[in-house]
């Protein structure tokens, strides 16, 4: 099977004057299609650092990174943003969407930037990803008008509009409450349904379970990578907790 | 091309979200195009008018001054410049054979009462042949005679605007007025001339038999200046060299002895004149164009600001595929419209500057196509120069750095 991600003794070294931080220090990765990926980890082990890498925002010290059958290492600097383009979504902890710009330019934002015109109407490809994410409804208003599950939302169809081989999301429901955060994660378990591959970092244990495989790693390495036994769905766990809340 | 227009549409829509901030930037360039094209209209304007007069002054005019330093400028050598006299002008008269028309002149100014006003002005001292040097007609009244000038007589004749400013409502001849506490009759009023090439009121004077003003007003021997008109305008160089060799017998000067008196025509007077005012706008125009390279400088300032600013907005564009080329063209486009508009809003105010001044002031201008293109390609170079290392820097932004950053 074709892998989307495979990563040979990928390395990251940070220098700081004399010192030398080693954030990651040999990661061999394969992330195949249709795959739902949460890496977990203590603070500083690395997790963001492999996140940018796989993102094509950073270049590695060392290893080989093949992103969907393309060795990246081997691009210039205008091929990795062309990359980025074309074959990465990428979500942030912070949501990161321009501000005072409607959800539907933010959306269309990644379009502006494709030269191969390849999405014939940027603007209905905008309005079909924040339709999948349920807000196409909302789509005039600005970031500060919208929750911050919501902008996620927007992020994550900003992600979604270039179908990119990959949405990786660092940290996507670290500045969400747990609802939101739930909420947030449903959204990826249908994207995922519909067969998009998601790689995504997150802190909590409590999203393990709508993972499909978890990657542990601690101080650059890959300590743990298996399978989720007892997944839950998303969606039900909202419903679940709706009912709840109405008999409070 | 989808592409540049989506790259004008996004940078008008940032420069629209900091309207306030834009207006103040673009500021400087608006200042800066606006000066450059209004002082160089005005100097325009002042040349224009000094080649107006060359024509209607005609070309026959002769100035002759003691001393052997350039016209206007500082006399050298205090003891060899002797004045002249009254009798060198009866000499020169009597011996030079190409000339129509002299008159020394005599030049006082004071205060003027008369008609129950008063006026400050200049009094021109003159003898008769002046009317026909300079041109004046009469306007009512007559011009004083040969006997006047012989006499010593205090009669005047006034320029428009005096009688104007004395007399708003009644005739001024035969009306007695005091020049300087000395009394004089008013015995003619000039048609009005209008401005000078330099802009000065020339109907601002009063003329008076120059025996009269030197005697009785200012004082002294000598006259300030004598005027001569060659017998045509294709004989003027020949006057002028017999009123050397003339002026060079009368003064006794020694063979290989400097001429200590100097004679200038209408032409190189001209000449003179328009080309201080060329110096006048060159150095309008540059002050003009400093401003303008300040405004350039405000922008590099505010895009520098705007940079830093949209630090994690460079961010994000660059982490969802927008490649270096792409930043640094949206931030250059960016710098060179606000520049731009900037411009055309300084032209646009140049119009109007220049429009109001022709309109309330005795200024006049010339606006030139060439001028508004030089002054707006500047403008929109300054924004390309100095919206460019802003640019670069944008572009240049780490996209991890860059989106971390608060
Ligand atoms: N730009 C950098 N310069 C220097 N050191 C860095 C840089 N980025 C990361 N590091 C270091 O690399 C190590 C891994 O950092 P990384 O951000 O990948 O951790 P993380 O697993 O994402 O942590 P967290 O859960 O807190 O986000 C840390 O020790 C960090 O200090
Ligand atoms: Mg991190």
């Amino acid at each position: 099977m074709n892998k989307i991600i495979e990563t040979k003794q990928l390395t990251k070294t940070f220098y700081l004057g004399d010192i030398a931080v080693h954030a990651l220090r040999g990661i061999d990765l394969s992330v195949e299609p249709g795959e739902l990926v949460a890496i977990m980890g203590s603070s500083g082990s690395g997790k963001s650092t492999l996140m940018n890498l796989l993102g094509c925002l950073d270049q590695p010290t060392s290893g080989d990174y093949f992103l969907d059958g393309i060795n990246v290492n081997s691009l210039k600097k205008d091929e990795y943003a062309e990359i980025r383009n074309h074959k990465i979504g990428f979500v942030f902890q912070g949501f990161n969407l321009l501000p005072r710009t409607s959800a539907l330019e933010n959306v269309e934002l990644p379009l502006f930037y494709d030269r191969t015109l390849r999405i014939k109407n940027p603007k209905q490809a905008a309005i079909d990803a924040l339709a999948r994410v349920s807000l196409a409804e909302r789509m005039d208003h600005e970031p500060n008008q919208l929750s911050g599950g919501e902008q996620q939302r927007v992020a994550i169809a900003r992600a979604l509009v270039n179908q990119p081989a990959i949405i990786l999301a660092d940290e996507p429901t670290g500045n969400l409450d747990s609802r939101t955060s739930v909420d947030v994660i449903s959204v990826f378990q249908e994207l995922n349904d519909q067969g998009i591959t998601i790689v995504m970092v997150t802190h909590e244990p409590d999203l393990i379970p709508y993972a499909k495989r978890v990657i542990e790693m601690r101080d650059g390495i890959i300590r743990n990578d298996y399978l989720v036994e007892k997944r839950r769905r998303a969606k039900e766990d909202l419903a679940e907790m709706a009912t709840l809340q109405e008999e409070v | 091309m989808l592409q540049f227009r989506n790259l004008i549409k996004a940078s008008i829509k940032s420069i629209l979200k900091n309207r306030m901030r834009s207006l103040l930037t673009s500021l400087g360039i608006i200042i800066g195009v606006g000066a450059v094209i209004v002082m160089v209209a005005i100097g325009e304007g002042a040349s224009e008018r000094i080649k107006n007069n060359i024509a209607s002054l005609g070309t026959d005019l002769l100035m002759i001054r003691s001393g052997a330093s350039r016209f206007g400028g500082v006399s050298r050598g205090v003891g060899s410049a002797v004045g002249f006299t009254f009798k060198d002008v009866d000499e020169i008269k009597e011996r030079a054979t190409t000339l129509k028309a002299i008159s020394p002149l005599v030049r006082s100014a004071g205060q003027v009462i008369g008609g129950g006003n008063n006026w400050n002005t200049s009094i021109e001292g003159v003898n008769t042949d002046y009317q026909y040097i300079k041109s004046w007609e009469i306007g009512a009244g007559e011009f004083f005679t040969e006997r006047d000038v012989r006499g010593r007589r205090k009669v005047c004749v006034l320029g428009h605007t005096v009688a104007k400013e004395l007399f708003p409502n009644s005739n001024p001849i035969g009306e007695r007025i005091r020049i300087r506490n000395t009394p004089f009759q008013v015995i003619g009023v000039l048609k009005e001339k209008g401005q000078s090439g330099m802009g000065q009121d020339q109907d601002d004077v009063i003329l008076a038999p120059a025996t009269t003003v030197l005697y009785r007003l200012k004082g002294g021997i000598y006259v300030d200046m004598i005027f001569v008109s060659a017998i045509s305008t294709d004989k003027i160089y020949e006057a002028e060299q017999e009123l050397t060799t003339v002026l060079r017998e009368i003064r006794d000067v020694k063979p290989g002895d400097d001429d200590d008196f100097s004679i200038r025509n209408q032409a190189e007077i001209t000449e003179m004149a328009s080309s201080t005012t060329e110096v006048l706008t060159l150095l309008l125009g540059s002050i003009a164009a400093v401003s303008l390279l300040v405004g350039g400088i405000g922008i590099m300032n505010i895009m520098l600001v705007s940079v830093t600013e949209r630090t994690r907005e460079i961010g994000i564009r660059l982490s969802i595929g927008a490649r270096e080329r792409d930043i640094l063209t949206q931030f250059l486009t960016e710098s060179v419209l606000l520049s731009a508009i900037g411009g055309i809003i300084g032209i646009l105010l140049a119009f109007l500057i220049t429009y109001l001044l022709q309109t309330f002031t005795t200024l006049s201008t010339v606006i030139k196509l060439d001028i508004i293109l030089i002054a707006f390609s500047f403008a929109a170079a300054v924004g390309i120069f100095f919206g460019f290392y802003p640019a670069r820097k944008a572009a240049k932004l780490n996209p991890i750095e860059a989106l971390r950053y608060e």
